[in-house]
């Protein structure tokens, strides 16, 4: 048996890799760069070597570095995660000739799943499913429609030079596949110079689902069944979930099927994945397989109970798998969410610094329900330029879908995050909207849903009424304590009132509270109660509110006049005020904020690079206006729209802070 | 008799008219409250008790006597915020533009008085177009009579000013005296001469937003202590103060219940200060783990953003923080910063709020603009004020407490009652290359040498241990025990008694 592993990677995974490993009772080695010095993966390994500075081509991805620390070390096993030399068949074949044991597939079947076109071909020979289509040139409109009838409608006609949706058309039947063919035979000879086309299948409705496999040194190969992977913004998985909720069992057995054949035939073992895109109709093609252990691996161990690491270092010991397809069900429901250090209200950025507060929910793992976070970063640490900006994967599981997302919901109100722009509140919007909900999603999801970018969740109003009703519990107690101030005159202290209006998202409910040992009883004006019972004190930067036996948790923070209130992606400043305290509040002007439309703001804190332009030049739409230099990312801030530059508060070398004042157009 | 009673109502209606429903209305359109609503929300609900309502102003001249509001004007009297007494006055901007008149004034200063001798704080709502020039020398004899109260109730009650209209002329020395100012954003200025004078002496175009605004007076001229969008805000603002404050100089600060563990350990601390010496950190983080529910209140948060001062409580007690802001300028100290927080300190030494004070200084800012403009003297207020200060003073030192600025920032020699350092202090007179550039001035040109000369600098300096030697540290401690031993050491401290030789006053370095 394995000894010792050495993990040949950084972050949540190798901390995931190092606590299956303890489990096993196998020593760990964690490597680590200057940027992860203090990192949580360092602190929870047995071992650590130190392999260089912090881009990752200067270390955790130099082969030399990561052989020499194993050689240090004496690790007996490596284990490479996912990324850096996970999927590097010359990584492979170092640890070989060293004798050390990959915890991964065999080489051969890392190089041929490495090439799409090779892996195309064999994913065809092996009878997988591929996305139809005809490589070879289409002379005239009728061989188009021809083929287009053959790969079945609808289809893509495409320019073999194409780009940017140039020279590209969808036909969906013979009339369309004539004209398209000739628009884009056109529109390529001119844009291109080259109007060679081809056509390929058009894949409606995309969704991404794809099929764990996992395979041992004799042969045997199962499905670990499907994960759906649709929910993506830019190809960046956010939120994956286990089983999907699309799949029949005959089309997830096919899928699994074809997945086992593709691997036996590169003779795959350890764990790896097929990626299919499938349509709204079940078909389903392969895209490519990844020869590694999958980042949102997580749901897939937790609605089928099988240790996916764990697995892999038996495999990689040599020891035969002990269950059989037959063994492998499902069981309940998971979704993972991606917490990234991304800040949704600016377009996702990527935003870096100090995690001044990171209190994660409590991992909980009962019959009916369970959360799991999987992180590689800790209170007080940092989340730093170089590497993936991934803060944690929170995993909720349930017996049923439903369950797994109201599990996810409050995991999420729970989860305490503070110092970085991170994408928290969108995540909790998605959990919450209908089309997620009913399953009907697809890979435009978020390009379809939110094709403004992200601007706050909007809760609805009996929601806002919970809120309300626990916020004024909250400031009743609040109230009071401000109330037991020492040094109070005599017999002539505060009466706390009763009555108040509470303001938040637009609304203001006028709400009266009777309060009693076991907690209180909000009275709205249309006469509906509320019981609110909770434990909370002031302080407390987290609530949980048990409102008429509905638990609500929400971050909250005391304001001057009321709370700041984050729930369900929603970031709420509600001001709680006295009857008539709210009638005088109406005189109050509403502020508009300062128009911003003809500034240049920095999007980032950074450096200026350079200038592109100078005071009195015109400038048109999508000019390039300066160079902001941020994580070491050259970033090319362009003009919104056409006009003349007046002022220039910048230049080359200033540090910038983060909405400052570059240039002023007229 | 009901007639009789019946009239004191109709007065009392009268009265409460101020200028009259059109003149309020015009007050409400620009996003004011009247006085008397300001009242209301600054205290307890139906805790006002006013005094002088009647009051009307004798002048005659230019047909003022044709032109009487009971009241004069301001509006007088006390009441409780949060259960505590305070006294109150009230400019009616509605009365005569809020003019200050004889009469005026003498309301003013009766409520003064009174809050001196009765010992509990003094908030006046400045809205006034100025002295009532009809009256002449008289008005201004009525501010002088209010700045001689100012004057003799400073360092006795805790006095709050919160500008809320124009506060132009004489009448901005009142609040100027006063502990503390407030400003509502875009309906408030102050001004000693106006923009239409500016124009005609100096030629400068300025309006009165640019001239005396909220953001010009928190920012660039330091007048006031923070700035709120509207008047709701400031009130509620001005009582959360409060409740920091106590009622005079003879009383202890208040206690409020607390929830917050004063164990709490904060692991984060331990990383708080990066391993580069030269890369900042936000201080604020520290003041927010340290204080009571992470409650900092913050004054002269956007003057000399390099010095953090305002109010936490620790165990419900109220605290008066002082640190330096590694995050601007480096964190050093400048005229600016020098004067924000010795201003605080004094604050809370005449008001018997202890003082905490967080260090992580590489100086004093050097260059011309700041010689020239005094920071010697500057500087050595701030030095002054901690030297004076004989309320409990407990220092940490989180990473550099460089050259004279070290000795500045409540050391030991100026009586400080706990010096903490973490360990990450550096206590020495300046960095390790800028030292070694002096001492071994003749190896200067050799790289290796002077790299070894460094490191044996950083060796012997860059650390909290040769202080501690010598007990200008009395303990090392660690980042994420500071809540707890600040807390027990601020607890040790509650019956401390320290007294400086008698004096007439002191002759600070104004």
């Amino acid at each position: 048996m394995i000894k010792k592993i050495l993990i040949a990677n950084r972050g949540e995974i190798a901390c995931r890799v190092i606590k299956s490993a303890r489990k096993m009772g196998i020593a760990t080695v964690a490597i680590y760069s200057d940027a992860d010095k203090d990192a949580l993966h360092v602190q929870m390994a047995d071992e650590a070597v130190h392999i260089g500075p912090p881009p990752a081509n200067q270390s955790y991805i130099v082969i030399d570095k990561v052989m020499d620390a194993i050689k240090q070390t004496g690790a007996d096993a490596v284990h490479p995660g996912y990324g850096f030399l996970s999927e590097n068949p010359k990584f492979a074949e170092a640890l070989e000739k060293a004798g050390v044991a990959f915890i991964g597939p065999p080489k051969g079947a890392i190089e041929a799943m490495g090439d799409k076109i090779t892996s195309k071909k064999l994913a065809q020979e092996a009878g997988v499913s591929t996305v139809p289509g005809y490589m070879g040139l289409i002379e005239d409109a009728d061989e188009a429609v021809k083929i287009s009838n053959e790969i079945g409608y609808p289809v893509m006609i495409k320019a073999s030079a194409g780009g940017g949706g140039k020279g590209m058309r969808i036909a969906w039947n013979d009339d369309e596949a004539r004209e398209g063919f000739q628009s884009s035979k056109n529109e390529a000879a001119s844009s291109f110079g080259d109007d060679r086309i081809f056509i390929e299948k058009f894949v409606t409705q995309p969704r991404h689902i794809e099929i764990q496999v996992l395979g041992d040194k004799h042969g045997n190969v199962i499905y670990l069944n499907e994960r759906e992977c649709s929910i993506q913004r830019r190809n960046q998985k956010v939120i994956e979930e286990a089983p999907s909720p699309f799949l029949t069992a005959e089309t997830r057995k096919a899928m699994g099927e074809q997945s086992v054949a593709l691997a036996q035939a590169v003779e795959y073992c350890s764990a790896g994945t097929v990626e299919f895109i499938v349509d709204g109709e079940q078909n389903f093609y392969f895209l490519e397989m990844n020869t590694r252990l999958q980042v949102e691996h997580p749901v897939t161990e937790l609605i089928t109970g099988i240790d996916l690491v764990e697995q892999m270092i038996r495999v990689a010991a040599g020891e035969k798998l002990s269950f059989k397809q037959s063994d492998i069900g499902i069981n309940g429901w998971a979704i993972e969410s991606r917490l990234y250090a991304e800040d949704p209200f600016r377009n996702f950025l990527p935003s870096i610094g100090r995690l001044t507060r990171y209190r994660p929910p409590a991992e909980v793992a009962e019959a009916t329900r369970a959360v799991r976070n999987d992180t590689g970063v800790y209170e007080g640490g940092e989340i730093s330029m170089y590497y993936d900006p991934m803060i944690a994967k929170l995993c909720s599981w349930a017996p049923d879908r439903a369950g797994a997302i109201a599990e996810m919901r409050a995991a999420l109100d729970a989860f305490e995050l503070e110092g970085i722009g991170h994408n928290l509140p969108f995540l909790s919007a998605v959990m919450d909207h209908p089309r997620f909900i009913s399953g009907d999603i697809s890979t435009a999801f978020i390009a379809e849903e939110y094709p403004d970018g992200f601007l706050g969740a909007e809760l609805p109003a009996d929601v806002l009424k919970k809120l309300a009703a626990g916020a004024s519990a909250m400031h009743r107690v609040s109230e009071i304590r401000a109330a037991r101030l020492s040094g109070r005159l005599d017999n002539h202290e505060r009466e706390v009132g009763k009555d108040w209006v509470i303001s938040l998202g637009g609304h203001d409910f006028r709400v009266h509270i009777d309060a009693d040992r076991e907690g209180s009883t909000v009275t709205f004006a249309d006469g509906i109660s509320l019981r609110v019972k909770s434990p909370w004190h002031p302080g407390d930067p987290l609530v949980r509110l048990d409102i008429s036996g509905e638990e609500v948790i929400a971050k909250v923070k005391q304001t001057a006049s009321g709370f700041r209130m984050r729930h369900r992606g929603a970031d709420l400043n509600v001001i709680i005020r006295t009857p008539r305290h709210f009638e005088l509040s109406k005189h109050m002007l509403e502020k508009v904020p300062p128009d911003t439309s003809k500034l240049l703001l920095c999007p980032m804190p950074g450096l200026v690079v350079s200038m592109a332009v100078a005071e009195g030049d015109e400038v048109q739409e999508g000019q390039a206006l300066c160079t902001v230099e941020a994580m070491k990312m050259e970033n090319v801030l362009r003009a919104e729209r056409k006009g003349t530059v007046t002022k220039i508060n910048a230049q080359a070398g200033d540090s910038l802070a983060v909405d400052e004042v570059i240039m002023e157009f007229e | 008799m009901p007639d009789i009673l019946e009239e004191l109502e109709a007065r009392r209606d009268h009265a409460r008219e101020g200028g009259g429903q059109k003149r309020i209305d015009a007050q409400h359109a620009k996003g004011k409250l009247t006085a008397r609503e300001r009242i209301e929300v600054l205290l307890d609900e139906g805790s006002f008790e006013e005094f002088g309502m009647f009051v009307a102003h004798r002048s005659t001249d230019f047909g003022m006597e044709k032109q009487k509001y009971p009241g004069d004007g301001v509006i007088t009297g006390w009441g409780t915020i949060n259960g505590r007494m305070v006294y109150v006055f009230s400019q009616d901007f509605t009365v005569l533009g809020g003019s200050l008149s004889e009469t005026h004034a003498e309301k003013i200063c009766k409520v003064m008085d009174m809050a001196i001798k009765n010992g509990a704080p003094i908030i006046g709502l400045n809205d006034s177009g100025g002295a009532r020039i009809q009256e002449g020398v008289a008005a201004l004899g009525g501010y002088a009579e209010v700045f001689q109260r100012n004057i003799l109730a400073s360092g006795v009650i805790p006095q709050i000013s919160v500008i809320m209209g124009p506060c132009a002329g004489g009448a901005v020395y009142s609040p100027a005296i006063t502990d503390f100012i407030f400003m509502v954003k875009d309906s408030s200025y102050m001004f000693v001469t106006g923009p239409d004078v500016v124009k005609t002496v100096t030629n400068e175009i300025v309006t009165a937003e640019e001239l005396g605004g909220a953001s010009t007076h928190t920012s660039k001229s330091s007048v006031a202590d923070g700035a709120f969008e509207n008047d709701m805000e400031a009130l509620m603002e001005v009582r959360r103060l409060v409740d920091f404050l106590p009622l005079n100089n003879r009383k202890k600060p208040p206690v409020r219940p607390h929830f917050d563990d004063p164990d709490r350990i904060e692991d984060s601390l331990d990383t708080l200060v990066p391993e580069n010496p030269n890369m900042p950190y936000d201080m604020a983080e520290l003041i927010h783990k340290l204080a009571d529910e992470g409650d900092f209140y913050e004054i002269q948060k956007d003057y000399a953003k390099n010095i953090l001062t305002g109010f936490i409580r620790l165990e419900g007690r109220p605290i008066g923080v002082v640190a330096n802001q590694p995050m601007v300028l480096a964190g050093c100290l400048d005229i600016a910063a020098s004067r924000k927080a010795a201003r605080f300190v004094r604050f809370c030494d005449a008001f018997e709020i202890p003082v905490l004070t967080l260090v992580d200084v590489p100086g004093f800012l050097p260059g011309t603009a700041q010689e020239y403009n005094g920071i010697i003297k500057h500087g050595a207020k701030l030095l002054f004020a901690y030297g004076e200060a004989t309320v409990p003073k407990v220092t940490v030192i989180t990473r550099k407490a460089y050259g004279g600025a070290y000795d500045v920032m409540a050391s030991k020699h100026l009586r400080g009652d706990f010096n903490y350092a973490w360990p990450t202090a550096e206590i020495a007179v300046m960095g390790a290359k800028g030292a070694v550039e002096i001492i071994h001035r003749a190896d200067l040109g050799d790289a290796d040498k002077i790299a070894a000369h460094t490191k044996d600098y950083e060796d012997r300096f860059a650390n909290p241990f040769v202080a501690a030697e010598r007990g200008f540290i009395d303990e090392v401690i660690m980042p994420r025990n500071t809540r707890k031993r600040i807390a027990r050491a601020f607890a040790s401290l509650r019956s401390k008694e320290l007294a400086n030789p008698w004096k007439k006053h002191d002759n600070i370095p104004l």
